[in-house]
């Protein structure tokens, strides 16, 4: 399990790479990126929060479950934190196994969890510049999707 | 105990991160939560809701039933909005 909480970007292809590093018994790679949206033109930035130390835990511990549930072959988690523009990625997940569903599975099981389970808050930077930032409320149908794996 | 608060939480009390002694009547996560809540207008206004402020004692999330009892460090912080 490959867990990163970082600043910087991340380069999707490497990170495909790395996890597959052409281990045979691999037969399937699953990546998910999450990007930052412009919510039609209307943010300007979005300002991630993190705790750090817990948020590594967390989503060590969550790849950790997923690969309890999952045969998984390897998963990588990365998760950014600080000012990001629109366009710019903010979270990586890839799982690789030996069949496809595992895959997909696992990757997505990954996205519902670490939404509701890993401490990161998002506030939005409007573009109009005089409306003060605010803070992503958070929706309960990300409640009900992480629901969907108990 | 060393007392962290992120997010609108963080905002509201005016700081990220302070010590204090507890009375001891408070011995568990969600009693802290209604202790802090009387400390001033910021903390009043941060743990208006406590239903919905999370809390992690040691970096581990609990509920408010949980045992502040060999806990060094609590954290509070709004639902998570990641991903």
């Amino acid at each position: 399990m490959r867990i990163a909480v970082q600043l910087e970007p991340f380069d999707v292809g490497a990170e495909i790479d790395a996890l597959h590093a052409r281990n045979p018994a691999i037969g399937a790679v699953v990546s998910f990126t999450g990007y930052c949206r412009d919510e039609g033109g209307a943010l300007a930035a979005l300002e991630l929060e993190h705790f750090p130390g817990m948020a590594e835990q967390a989503l060590a511990e969550i790849a950790e479950e997923a690969n309890d549930r999952w045969p998984l072959q390897g998963a990588t988690v990365i998760h950014r934190h600080g000012k990001l523009a629109p366009g710019d990625p903010i979270v990586l997940v890839v799982t690789a196994s030996a069949h496809r569903r595992a895959a997909f599975d696992a990757a997505d099981f990954l996205m519902d969890y670490l939404k509701t389970r890993a401490p990161f808050w998002k506030k939005e930077h409007p573009s109009d510049g005089t409306s003060e930032a605010r803070w992503v409320n958070a929706k309960a149908a990300d409640d009900e999707d992480a629901g969907r794996w108990s | 105990m060393k007392l962290l608060y992120f997010a609108w939480v963080r905002e509201r009390v005016g700081t990220a991160e302070e010590s204090r002694d507890l009375p001891g009547s408070v011995q568990t996560a969600g009693e802290l939560k209604t202790w802090l809540a009387g400390i001033d207008e910021g903390y009043a206004y941060a743990f208006e809701d406590q239903a919905i402020i999370r809390v992690a004692l040691d970096k581990k999330l609990v509920e408010d039933d949980a045992s502040l009892a060999d806990a060094s460090e609590a954290a509070f912080f709004p639902p998570m909005t990641g991903g």
